[in-house]
Parts: C-alpha cells; structure tokens; sequence
C-alpha cells in the first residue's frame, strides 16, 4: 500500500499569512506573504504587525529570531518578548464536474519566546523559541480526496540559543544553533477504490511519530552605515526531520486483505531560508522596514513514507524556491501608543499539478497591522494582526498512484479558495 | 483607549467568523436546459433495475443508473426517484424465493480463501439463504424505477406479465410480480401511471441477449432457439424464451413504447442494445482453452479417428463439401487446442451415425459458465471429459452462425431504435457503440481506462466495469453508463448536469471466506 503523506503544522496553519491590521484602516490592511508551503511566518506580534518583516529592525527580542545579530543593539540589558496567535485557517474545495464540496477548518496557535541579556558592550547572548513551520488540514473523513488526505496535523518547534558579537561601531554579527522538535500525524484512505473496504468503511491509515528532532543553525550580519539606516541579512538552515520507527495504524482494512500495523520513515525537509533587508528611520517616530525572503522548497521533492512492512508509498511534491517581499512601517505615536502595519506577498511553491489538498497553497499576500502599549517603562503590550488572502484558484494533484492497481489515480482537482487570519498578543518586557 | 480594544476585538471576531467565498458556487450553473426531470421514470431490463453479480440486491439496487441519474436531476428540479422495495432483502445477499423454493440465486462474489466466484453465503455451485419471498408482500405500486430484470421490449406491453400465478408456467415474471400494481397490469401502464415528465427507456437487450446467453438454444440446452427474424413469426406470444424477437415485431413494440412515453409531453432518453461481443460473458473464454501435451493430445485423436474416417466417407459419397470435413475432423494437438462441440448447424449425418461435431473456431463465443464446466468429468470417469472427449452441447457456444443472427438482430433493433428516437425528436445514448469501445479501453474523463474484461484478479479489479455475471455492469459500470446519459442530455437538452466519480464506485466484490 502507498500512502502519500504530507506533513504540515497545525499550529502554524497553513500558510500563515499574517495580516496586520493597521489601526486605522483595518480594512486596509497590508498583506505581507508568508512563505507557503507549510511555513509558517508569525515569530513575534512587533515584526508580524510590519507585515513580518525584521532581518534589519531592532524593536525587540523578537530580533534573536530575524536576525540574531541585531540583538547587541538593544538598548536594554534584558529583553523579553513573549506572544502567540490563534491562527484560523478555512479552506474550501469545490469541483463543479462533480458536483463536489468540501471544506477544512483549523485553529493553529504559533507562539513564540524571546529573551536577550546584554552581557558586556559587544556580546550579546540570546534564546529564541518559536514554531516557524507547521500546518493542519482537516477535511471531511472519507471525502472525494480521502486518497490523498483526510487529515494532517504538522508541528515544529525551534529552540535556538544565539550569540550578537558586535564589531567596531557599525557592524554585528550574530548566530546559533538551533535545536528543532517537531510531530506529525496524517491519515488518509489506501485507495479510491472502494474495493479495499469493509462493510462500507474504506481502509485508511494513520503514520503518526512524535519527538523527531533535529540541528540546524542559523547566522547573519547587520550593518549600520548611518544612524537612520540599518542592512540586514540572516540565513537559516535547512532542516530535515527524519521521522523513524513512526507508527502505522491500519484501520478499516477488509477481511480478505488484512493489515496488520508497521512502522514508516519518511523525511520531511525544513527548507532553509535567506532573508535581507533594511530599514530606515525616516523620522523620530517613523520606521520603515522592508524584507525579501528566499526559500528554498525546491528541497521538498517528494515526500516519501516506507513502512515496515515493505511498502511504500511515492508521493511527488516538486516544489519550487520562491520569495517573499515584505514591506513594514512603525509609528511611534507617543510614548504609551506605538502602531505597525505591513504588506507582504508571498509566493506559493507549489506548482500546477502538484497542488494537493494537504496543502492547498497557492500565492497570497498579506496584510497585517497592530499595536503596543506601553504600560510603562518596562512592560509593554503587543497586539497583532494577519490577514492572508488567497485568489481562489483552479488546480489539481495529478501524480498519486492507487496502491492495488498501481496505476495512476485520476487527477484530483477543482477549485480552491482559502482565507487566513490571525490575531495576536503578547507582551515585552525589558530592564 | 479602551474602546479601541474593543473595537478590535469586535473585528477579530468578525474575521473569526469569516468564511472563504467562491466567486461561483459550484451549482450555480447546473440546469435542466429544456428538460423537466420533475417525474423521472425509467423503463427497461435488469440493466435499468441495477441488477448485478448475478442478481438484484437491496444494495446493488441502489446503484442503478436510473437512481443515478435521479440523484443529479435533483439538482435541477428533479423529483422523488423511487425503486421497487428491497427492504425484504434484509441480507443484502439478493435472490428470489416463489413459495419457499429458491428460483434465483444469491449474488456472486469473489470468495478469496477458494479463489473463485461463488453464491455468497452458497457455494461455487448452490445458492446461499435467500430473504426475498416474491409471493410475500406483493407490494402493488408502481415505481420511477420499472426496469423489470428479464423483460423483452413486448413484454412491456403483456398483461399478465406481473401475474403470480404465471411465475411457476414461465408465463410472468417474478419481479415484476414484486410490485404490479395488478395481476393483469403492464409494465409500461404502471410506468404511465407515473405521468413521466422524463424517460429513459433501455429495452431491447433481452429480445436477442437471451439467445446468445444461452449458446442459441432453448432452456433444454441442445435443440436450437428460433431465430424470428428468419422464421418470420410476428407473434411475440408464440415465442420461446431464449428466442430472438423478428426485428419488425421489436420496431412495432418499440414505436407503441416511445409513443405511449411521450403521450403525456415527456421527453426523454433511449439506448441502444450492446453488442455481444462487447460483454465479457462472451469474451472470457477462449476458444482454445485446453492444455494438452502429445500423448494426451495423440490418446484423444485416437477417440476421434472413427467420427473422422465416417467424415472422409460422408464427403467421397458426396453428402459433405470438402471444406465442411474439414470444419469437422477433430484433431489435438500439443499446446492449446479448441474444445470439441455439438453444432447442429452442420450437416445432419446422423443417419449414418455421425454425430455433428466439430472443434471451436476463434469466430465462436464460449460463454462463461462454461469456463467452470470445461474439463470436468462426466459421473467421475476420466475418460469422459467434458469440451474434450465428451463434445459440449449447444448451450455452452454461440457459434459463428449463431452469432451472426445475434449481430443482424442487434443492428435491426438499433436502427428502429434510433429511427424511432429521431423521428421524435429524442436523446440517443449510444450504448452499443459506448460499450464497444470498452472493448479496445474506454477512456473516461478522468483519464482511467475501462476494458470489457472479466475480473481476473486484484490487479485488473480496477478497470472492471463489469459485475460477476459477466453480463451487467458493476456498480462501478452503472456510474459510468450514468455518465455517459447525463452527457446525452446535456448535449441534446441544453442542460448542464455534474457526472458522478466512476472511480470511488465499487467494483468486485471480495469477501476473505464465504
């Protein structure tokens, strides 16, 4: 039997996009892109509210995540930056060949925790522990794609400590290790062929495997030319999670072809991803900040599980390096209201035919807004906001094989249309 | 302040309950066109009632492709579509049961521990428990469903058909004596009764398909069937069972028919009646399907070197052409030879004591049953071999001659059809032409291809259209016949109805032990 799994967080739903709502024009919101795929961009309601952008920005610990080298900047000897989202991801399917709907609806709920401590001038260490890459689709069992997938919960989470060296007056450079955990859990029908079902249940199974860790690191410079201009760059790593040993629950299988439960590997990359960007004071109270990330997916040829019991199941994912270009802005109104909003577009690295209902992502853009208040010198509220809009889009999955014929499956398409939100909040906190 | 928090908290709520639109739902353009479905009514065969592996079944049923079709129409105005109750059939095994006594078997079904198909809850030979008493409930209602399994186009029109009391003389047919509205009702009168505001109408296959089913001969298995296009008997009521209906009688039958479905304004869908050669009951069996090495093959001819020396002496006394004594000399040989059967079309020299023999031809059909019959032994002696040493009787070949009357027959009915639907301005769904191309692979929307092969293992069970009788279509085949109806009416009624997904319908059934 094959199955074709695929791996995405919940927590990080889909693709996030954010979007942030400026205060005053929620409805204008900026779209900043997420990166597709299973990324999933919301690491710091500051940054997230500037349409996430932040490889050259320093606000805040939420810094030890875009650019660790930025984090000898703070002003402040300790920062601290705490913050989660709840994410809402819908999507709705429809194939008017067929007269098919569906639809999946999942809250995911990314947070982050970022803490710095200035230990002299020029040394900077830092920890960083966020989920940058999750996602979670839940259609109806045993709908008209069950053969791909019924249900898929993808979670990871990043530990990173991280140092900021700073050198000489206008320069720093900053990186760690990163030390990445994660889940998955997927289940999806053997065939579309209802001939492997009993007493009208299709068969399906279920690969489940948890503590899955991993390395990786991350590095970057930061570069200050003047006082109002700031370059960054960072790269992280890709990291590739190795699921081994994972559990393989057959269920509903028929009398006349039992199976009995196995194992699976499989490996699911973590693409690495390369931002640069700056920002610029354009006044006391006005920052503007743009980003241009590179992710590399094209890592993510396949995705492919072999189970214990000699199986396997083939499932070609083909997808394609793509970017995000990001623009945020910050107003500092007074010293207890500062707002952010941002725009983002964020290309979907999926390509056509290869658009599963796993993760159904096609390009989107972001819009995101929010807010701090500061309730004194110390602590400070964050507030955020992420809308992602998705064109809907005609696409389809044409390269699933039935694992009794072991021929090709029809292509498995129609139309789909997603919307995701997130509102955030956490809290700064620095002395 | 505080009433920005709240602000924004009323928003996030209202995004929270926000729900992704599509710019057009998917049943936004589904239409009737110039159809009205309102009342669908559908008349034919078993391959209206959804009859499969073998039998009709309170699940099988729901699988027709009338009740298909019904459940698109209700997309666009279509109305109830009921189907004769199976509720009785409380197994789902299917089977009729006249008085207690088992007249039709259970379906079929592959039974994976014997490998082979059997009577579900039987044997490879005998039928399992049957729940349907056809004398207990007559339910006497008339269904949008009146594909009755069995019917020939002029039974449609008998009074009497749905008798019980004519079951047991062959003169009714049990299911239709499950729901006639009366002893003396028609099945067409019941279907009218309906008042169709749409049709289909799928008859025709029974009045030749008997024939070739049963090897061209009569429910004795050896006389030969009449053929009425060559008798020219008009008169239905004179006709054996496995006879050929004249094609100017099915014409006649299939005018009053069309003209009795369109009396009230209904418009509708005829098909045509597929060819054999198109149905893996025909085609599953080859003609030489004996395995046989020298000796075995030089031991048999030695049986036969009487029958072929009578041959030789019938021809040098001029009672046979040369080309027929050698149609006839039966010779084994090593590897695969034909099997040896009774054709009554050869030249009768029974007065000289030779039998009409001759070996089988890649032009004759072996029907499917037989694939279990040949090579047996008759009373256990080895020397008697069924296909072999001991020649098949009529029933188990369509022969070459057989054949051809089967074709004429076929292409007779499909031009009255056709005719008739045109001069009436109704859609044609060409079945017989559809299901030809199964033969070479029949490519659907979906880009899977369908063959008219019998399922011969897992690894082809994905492309069967066809049920374990070897006759009708599995649930699967029904989908896809469906499909190819709503295409018919899209294109002749400006209507735009949705397909069904042939390939998430089931195909064979396997159950692990029986």
């Amino acid at each position: 039997m094959r199955l074709r799994f695929y791996k995405q967080r919940k927590t990080n739903t889909f693709y996030i996009m954010r979007k942030l709502l400026s205060l005053t024009l929620l409805a204008l919101a900026g779209s900043t892109a997420f990166a597709g795929g299973y990324r999933v961009s919301i690491q710091g309601q500051k940054q997230l509210a500037m349409g996430h952008t932040g490889v050259a920005v320093v606000n805040s610990a939420e810094v030890a995540f875009f650019n660790p080298a930025g984090m000898v900047y703070l002003d402040k000897k300790f920062n601290l930056s705490v913050g989660a989202n709840a994410l809402f991801a819908n999507v709705k399917f429809q194939n008017s060949t067929y007269n098919w709907t569906a639809e999946s609806k999942n809250v995911g709920t990314p947070f982050s925790v970022y803490a710095t401590y200035k230990l002299n001038d020029w040394l900077t260490a830092g920890l960083a522990v966020y989920t940058p890459y999750g996602s979670a689709v839940d259609w109806d069992q045993d709908w008209e794609g069950a053969h791909l997938v019924n249900n898929i919960d993808l979670q990871a989470i990043f530990v990173q400590p991280s140092v900021s060296i700073r050198m000489g007056e206008h320069f720093s450079l900053g990186g760690g290790v990163i030390y990445a955990s994660g889940s998955v859990n997927l289940n999806r029908n053997l065939s579309m062929n209802p001939l492997l079902s009993d007493d009208g249940q299709p068969s399906d199974v279920t690969i489940d495997a948890k503590g899955i860790t991993a390395w990786g690191y991350t590095a970057g410079f930061m570069f200050n030319p003047t006082d109002k201009l700031r370059i960054g760059m960072n790269y992280r790593s890709e990291i590739i999670m190795e699921a081994r040993d994972g559990d393989a629950i057959y269920n509903d299988t028929p009398t006349f072809n039992p199976l009995a439960n196995t194992t699976f590997n499989a490996d699911l990359p973590l693409p690495a991803e390369l931002t640069v960007g700056l920002s610029y004071q354009v006044t006391d109270k006005w920052l503007l900040a743009f980003d241009y990330n590179r992710t590399m997916w094209s890592a993510y040829e396949a995705l492919d599980v072999t189970f214990g019991n000699g199986t396997e199941s083939l499932n070609p994912r083909n997808y394609q390096n793509v970017s995000t270009y990001r623009v945020g802005t910050q107003y500092k109104a007074n010293d207890k209201f500062t707002f952010r909003a941002g725009y983002y577009f964020d290309e979907s690295p999926v390509q056509d035919g290869y658009f599963a209902p796993e993760t159904p992502r096609n390009d989107s853009m972001g819009y995101t807004g929010g807010l701090t208040y500061q309730v004194n010198s110390k602590l400070g509220v964050d507030f955020s906001f992420l809308y992602l809009h998705f064109d809907e889009i005609d696409n389809s999955y044409n390269h699933s094989t039935d694992p009794i014929s072991g021929q090709p499956n029809p292509d498995f398409g129609g139309t789909y249309k997603s919307v995701v939100f997130s509102p955030g909040i956490g809290i700064t906190y620095g002395f | 302040m505080k009433n920005k928090f709240i602000y924004l908290a009323v928003l996030a709520a209202g995004f929270a309950s926000c729900e992704p639109e599509f710019e057009n739902e998917v049943n936004a353009n589904y239409t009737s066109g110039d159809a009205d479905f309102s009342t669908y009514v559908a008349v034919g065969n078993s391959l209206t009632a959804g009859y499969m592996d073998g039998t009709v079944s309170r699940v099988g049923q729901t699988y027709s492709f009338p009740n298909l079709l019904a459940q698109k129409f209700a997309l666009v105005g279509g109305g109830a579509f009921t189907q004769p109750s199976y509720a009785d059939d409380v197994s789902g095994f299917g089977g009729l049961k006249l008085y207690g006594n088992i007249i039709s078997g259970t379906r079929r079904i592959i039974d994976a521990s014997a490998g082979g198909v059997e009577y579900i809850g039987g044997t490879a030979d005998m039928s399992g428990p049957v729940d349907i008493e056809i004398s207990n409930p007559l339910q006497q209602t008339a269904y949008n469903n009146m594909g009755v399994p069995g019917a020939k186009s002029f039974h449609l029109l008998a009074p009497g058909y749905g008798n019980i009391a004519g079951v047991a003389l062959g003169q009714s047919n049990p299911y239709f004596v499950r729901h006639a509205t009366s002893p003396s009702a028609t099945v067409l009168g019941d279907a009218m009764s309906k008042n169709p505001t749409f049709f289909t109408n799928w008859i025709g296959a029974n009045d030749v398909l008997a024939y070739a089913t049963n090897g061209g001969a009569k429910s004795d298995g050896v006389t030969p069937a009449d053929d009425h296009n060559v008798t020219g008997n008009l008169n239905p009521a004179t006709y054996g069972s496995n006879d050929i209906t004249n094609a100017n009688v099915f014409a006649s039958v299939y005018s009053t028919i069309v003209n009795t479905l369109i009396s009230g304004g209904a418009k509708g869908v005829v098909a045509t009646v597929p060819s054999v050669t198109s149905i893996p009951y025909f085609t599953t069996v080859p003609f030489n399907p004996v395995p046989l090495d020298n000796a075995t093959a030089a031991q048999l001819n030695s049986v036969y070197a009487a029958y072929n020396g009578g041959l030789d002496l019938a021809f040098s006394n001029g009672l046979i052409t040369n080309q027929e004594r050698l149609k006839r000399k039966v010779n084994f040989v090593a590897g695969k030879n034909p099997v040896v059967i009774v054709d009554s079309d050869l030249t009768d020299l029974s007065g000289l004591g030779i039998p009409s023999y001759r070996m089988t031809t890649s032009q004759d059909l072996i029907v499917l049953p037989a694939s279990s019959f040949i090579g047996t032994l008759v009373g256990g002696n080895a020397s008697l071999i069924n296909g072999v040493s001991v020649p098949l009787s009529n029933k188990w070949v369509l022969t070459a001659n057989e054949k051809a009357k089967v074709a004429n027959a076929t292409a007779a009915y499909n031009a009255a059809i056709v005719s008739i639907a045109n001069a009436n301005g109704l859609a044609v769904a060409d079945m017989n032409q559809i299901m030809n191309q199964l033969v070479g692979g029949l490519r659907i929307e979906t880009g899977q291809v369908y063959t008219a092969n019998y399922f011969s293992g897992v690894a082809n069970e994905w492309k069967v259209l066809f049920s374990l009788d070897g006759v009708h279509p599995n649930a699967r085949g029904y989908a896809v016949i469906a499909n190819e109806i709503i295409k018919v009416i899209n294109r002749h009624y400006n209507s735009n109805l949705p397909l069904h997904n042939a390939g998430s319908f089931p195909g064979i059934n396997i159950v692990g032990s029986n």
